[in-house]
This record gives C-alpha cells, structure tokens and sequence, in this order.
C-alpha cells in the first residue's frame, strides 16, 4: 500500500519535474528589450502618439510570430519599459539601470531630440546600438564622428527649413503667391533654432519676412500673434511650433478668418488629433513631417496600428519609430546573435526594408525622409522630403 | 480698443483659474498644489461628454462642479483635517499642506494618465468667430468670459451678502476669533475646500473649450492661479479677481505692442513689484 502510494508520488514529480525542465527549457530562449521614454511630463503628449503604441505593437507582431529568428531558435521578447519623466537626468539613469542592472540585450531609443543627445553618452559607453528616430539637429555629422553606435533617421534642422523654403518657392515661381512671409516661433530650444535657421534661408529664396515674432511656451492666449501676423499682410504664414500652439494658432487663425494661400504650422500638425479637431479646415494646411499612407505597406501598418493599439498613428514620426524597430529586428536576425557590436556593423552597411521604403545608412544618417506634409482630403500627405518618391503635388490652401 | 477686449478675455480665463485656490488657500488655509489637476480634471470631463455625447460643456458644469465639490470635500475630510488638527501654526500647517497637496497632484496626474492616456486633447465647440466692432473673437472666448464674470459676481454677493459668506470670510480674517464667535471653522473650512474645488473644475471645463490640453499640464495652471492669488493678497476675493484682469490686459498689451515673446516677462515683472512694494497684496492687510 504503502509502496504503492510512493510509486504514484515519484511518478507524479517525475512528470512535474519533467514538465519544469520542458518549460525551462522553452522559456531559455528571450532576448530582452529595454525602453526608456515619457510616460509622464510634458513630452508625453508626443510620445504617447508616436513612440510607446508603437513598441507595443512591435513587440506584440514580433512574439506573435514566435519571437526574433536567432542561430539558436527563436526568441520572444521580454519588454523592459521605464518612465523618464521628460526630464533628461532620470533618462541617462534609466538608459544605465537598463544597462547595468536589468542587463537587456537591446534598448530602443529615447524620445525626443534632447534625450537621445543626453542618452548617447551612455550607449556608447555600453555599445547598445543607438537608432534614433525622433531626433532632429543639425549636429549629426559630429555626433555621428564621435559615437560609432548612433544612427539618425529623421532629418536635421536645416533640411526641415529648407525644405518649408522651398515648398514656398514652388508656390512662388509658379505664381500662386507672393514673397511676404510672416514666421513666428515658441521661445524654446526647438522654435529657436527652426527660426534662426529658416530667415537666412527664405531671405536667399527671396523671401520677404514681413512679422517675425516668438511668443513663450504654453502661451493661453495667441490671438495677438495671429492678429499681428494677419497686420502684416503676408502671402504665407510660417509657424515654429510645439504642439499646444499647433492648435491655439490654428484655431486663432481660423476665428480671425486669416487668410493665406499657404499656412505651415510645425510639430503636432501631422497628429490624427490635429485632423480630428478642424476636421475640413484642416484641409491645405502645411506642417511638419508627412509620409505616404498610401503604400500598401503603410496601410497595413496603420490597420495593425490601429487593431493592436487602439489609436491612430500619427502621420510623421510614428512610421519612422516603428521603421528603426525593424531595422533593429532585421539586424539582430541577420547575425543570428544578441551581438551587440556585429548588430550595430551590419547597421551599417546594410539596407533594411521598412514600412518607410527601404533604408540604408551613409555615415549613420539617412538621408531620405519627408519634410513637409498637407492635409488632403483628410490625410496628411508628404509634399516635400530629401530623396522621399511619392511626395504629392501642394494645393493651394482654401479659405478657412 | 480689441487690445482691451483681448485682455479682458484672457483675464477672465486667469480669473476662472485662480478663484477657485483663493477660496482653499484664503479661508481654509490649504496652498492647494494640486489646483492644477483638479482644472484639468474639469477639462477631461468636458473633452469626455462633449466627444461621447455631443454635450455641451457648459452644461457640463451642472455634472462638474457638484462631482468635484462632494470630491474636494472629502479630500479635506480625509486628508486635509488631520494636518489642520496637528498644526500648530499658521506656517506649518501651510509647509504640511504643501506637501500633501503636492503628493496629491502627482496621484491625480497619474489617475489621469491611467484613464485617458498622455495624448494632446483638443475639440472644437463654439470656435467661430463673434464680431465686436469689426473685430473677430472666439465665441467660445466669449462664452468663457460671460461665465467668469457670473461667477465672479455670484461668489462676491455671496461672500458680501450672505450669512454663509459672512462666516467663511471671518474664518479668512481670523480662524481662531471666528470660533469664538461661534462659527464652526472646521464646516466652513471644508465647505471653502470644496467649493473652491468646485469652481476650479468648472473653469476647467470652460477654458477645455480653446486650450489645448494632457494629464500633465495642471502644474501650469496652479503656477499661473497661484502668482494671481498672492498678488491679489490672498485673503480677499476681490484682489484675486482685479489681478486676473489687471494681467490679462497687461500681457495682451505687452503681446500686442511690444513683443509676444515679452508676455511672461511682464507678467512675472508685475509679480516682482508688487512682492517688492505691497508684499501682502493689493488687497492684502498689513500684519502688525
């Protein structure tokens, strides 16, 4: 009886000792991923458009498919996800602890231009892999020279202005308006550095700039900016802005009934939000940004976007975060290890096939992105990019 | 003349900010750092009816202000009552409520974020344009404005007028004479907290109708309600409301004629004089 009894226990923890090492084992193979970015702050309006739906959906697509092909099998992927406040100091703590403490094998990047500039310090020193895609400067070419791990997807500043210069000089030539331009800026290191950027720009165009003021971050009331805009009587209105006053100045705009054949505003223009609130007023108007939804692989990515996540994507940064993902997923696949230092060379010299089109970096830097971007027909179309085909022909924009 | 129209605007949208905190911070004493998030709360409501059930918001306030005053009553029941209990002064008390209401600004920020997400929220209601002499203004600004000075004045006659005023304003003269004379401080205080509360939340819902708003940006707001509220002298409502206008009118102007970028420097330069000249506030008494 007894005998018996125990045989029936062995037997049972055989099979539970069994089932635990099967599990072990399947379990063995994961790779882990870290992400660091606002979850809290005043980025996180930004970031929670374009960068954390974005893991979410990458993460999910990858583990549904079985996880990342490795020489040694699959691997899900174990997610790491921390909060950095929108404040630069906790990032740099996070990007370590990622690092040091929770030892992941690879960390997306931050967001936002200023956290992967604080962040890249420590990639570098720990050899992740740094591939940017909300970051714009005009800085890449020493950055890239100092850290060998850092790659850049989304522009600089000067392309950006030169680019809102040239979609005006299009509209000029082709006498669709005329060279008054007034630009206004938020005073901060973003508004600052477009604007500074931008009116040797236009003047070489040809451009008059006829109203160029600033006005501070998070300002209630922009009714004066547009009021002194409109009292300059320009043909185009150009915006350096951050997304609370994307909306207050287009707003404004609409309620003064100002005018003109071309109106740019910049950060948050390509937002589903910016389309959902002015609806066909929104139609003709410039911003920053644009891609071509019109791809299948981009259809495809804003269904999936929108099945997993709930939410829209946003018409700009949001392709290119989920683009350096699969460039990352790519690059880990092809060497078939967690090598950081192999990953990071094939970066290099490979090109990689993203919802974006293809992309190849030279020097780290990819030199193809979209610029500028207008609401058409309820999407927001790219109209102007460094080396983008597909870009739209610009429409004059209607009265409001 | 648009240049005062413009002020009087913004002023009225300040004054919806800052006259909830004076009613907290002048009668039942609480530097109440989450005034912010209790706007912004207002505003959530205001986005979530309007775009769920085409409500308007300002019917919304009928929802708002009594959900928010039963809400700030029970966050000065439960949280608020045992530091007033335990102080022993005037100063600690106010050190105490700092850093409870501080702590609080990051739960209701946090509860927020939980339900609604980080995004930009922004809708359209009433954003035509309403002409006063030949001049284009937001109708929604307009409707803001209307309200602000309704509710301005309700709360002065009501504070003037009454006998529920007349104790709450004597707790903000004297709390510890007031109970002397047989008002019951502790009532009228969390009665002040909550309806304090009340007319933030519904400012809130108001000023959702042209700002752009996220879960975070109440800090702004209690910045901004606070530098009004001490400049006005923050045991009189009158002060408060003055400032409000007094700013809005200054920063329009310096907008207008000077320099947009020159707007915060004004403001904060009006708030450097008066700490430098009247540091108890316009309306402000001297202390002894």
């Amino acid at each position: 009886m007894l005998y018996k009894k125990l045989k029936t226990i062995v037997g049972i923890s055989a099979v539970i000792g069994f089932a635990i090492i099967l599990n072990g084992n399947l379990r063995a193979e994961t790779i882990k991923i870290g992400a660091s970015a606002p979850k809290s702050g005043p980025l996180v309006g930004g970031s929670s458009v374009s960068f954390w739906p974005n893991v979410k959906l990458w993460v999910q697509q990858v583990n549904a498919r079985g996880g990342i092909k490795l020489k040694s099998g699959q691997a899900k992927i174990e997610l790491v996800e921390y909060d950095d406040r929108t404040n630069p100091g906790e990032a740099i703590k996070n990007i370590q602890r990622l690092a040091t403490q929770d030892k992941v094998d690879f960390i997306l990047a931050p967001y936002g231009t200023g956290f992967n500039l604080a962040t890249a310090p420590i990639f570098a020193k720990f050899n992740y892999p740094l591939i940017t895609h909300t970051a714009i400067t005009d800085k890449i070419g020493t950055l890239t020279k100092r850290y060998s791990n850092i790659f850049f997807t989304l522009g600089t500043t000067t392309a950006f202005a030169g680019s809102v210069a040239t979609v005006l000089k299009k509209m000029r030539d082709a006498g669709q308006i005329g060279k008054r331009v007034a630009m206004v800026n938020v005073a901060d290191a973003f508004g600052i550095e477009l604007a500074n950027a931008a009116r040797p720009i236009f003047k070489k165009a040809g451009f008059e700039i006829v109203y160029d003021k600033s006005y501070p971050l998070g300002s209630p009331d922009l009714s004066p900016v547009i009021r002194g805009a409109k009292a300059s009587k320009p043909d185009a209105f150009v915006a350096w802005s951050y997304p609370p006053d994307t909306f207050g100045l287009t707003a404004q705009a609409k309620i003064q009934g100002f005018n003109v054949k071309a109106y740019y505003t910049a950060v948050a223009t390509a937002f589903p939000a910016f389309g959902g609130k002015f609806g066909k007023s929104a139609e003709g108007i410039l911003g920053a940004g644009g891609i071509n939804p019109d791809t299948p692989a981009m259809k495809k990515y804003f269904a999936d976007h929108k099945k997993v996540t709930g939410k829209t994507p946003d018409y700009w940064a949001s392709g290119m975060v989920y683009a350096t993902f699969q460039i990352l997923e790519q690059a880990i696949e092809a060497v078939g290890t967690k090598d950081r230092q192999a990953v990071t060379d094939y970066i290099k010299k490979n090109r990689f096939d993203t919802i974006m089109g293809p992309i190849a970096f030279k020097n780290q830097n990819n030199e193809k992105f979209w610029t500028v971007g207008q609401w058409q027909g309820g999407k927001f179309y790219g109209v102007d990019s460094m080396g983008q085909s597909g870009a739209r022909t610009i429409n004059l924009k209607p009265k409001w | 003349m648009d240049i005062i129209i413009i002020g009087m605007l913004l002023g009225g949208a300040y004054a919806l900010m800052a006259m909830g905190l004076q009613l907290q911070y002048g009668v039942a004493r609480i530097m109440n750092l989450a005034n912010g998030e209790v706007l912004v709360g207002g505003s959530f409501a205001a986005f979530w009816f309007f775009t769920g059930a085409q409500l308007s918001p300002i019917l919304t306030i009928t929802v708002v202000a009594p959900l928010a005053f039963v809400a700030n009553w029970l966050i000065y029941k439960i949280l608020m009552r045992p530091l007033v209990k335990r102080a022993k002064s005037e100063g600690q008390l106010e050190v105490d409520s700092i850093l409870s209401t501080f702590g609080q600004s990051f739960i209701l920020v946090g509860l927020m974020l939980g339900v609604f997400g980080g995004e930009y929220f922004s809708y359209s209601y009433l954003e035509k344009p309403f002409y006063i002499f030949g001049q284009a203004y937001g109708q929604n600004r307009i409707v803001a404005f209307l309200f602000s000075i309704v509710l301005c004045g309700c709360l002065f006659l009501w504070l003037h007028k009454t006998r529920t005023g007349l104790a709450l304003r004597a707790v903000s003269v004297n709390a510890d004479a007031a109970g002397l004379v047989g008002i019951d401080v502790p009532r009228a205080s969390a009665f002040a907290f909550g309806l304090g509360g009340a007319v933030t939340s519904s400012g809130g819902a108001l000023l959702s109708m042209f700002l752009t708003f996220d879960a975070s940006v109440g800090i702004i707001f209690t910045m901004k309600a606070l530098v009004i509220v001490i400049m006005g002298g923050v045991r009189d409502i009158r002060g408060t409301i003055l400032v409000a206008f007094v700013l809005g009118l200054a920063e329009t102007i310096v907008a207008s004629m000077i320099d947009p970028g020159l707007t915060l420097a004004a403001a904060y330069l009006l708030f450097i004089l008066i700490l430098l000249f009247r540091p108890e506030g316009l309306f402000g008494r001297r202390s002894v």
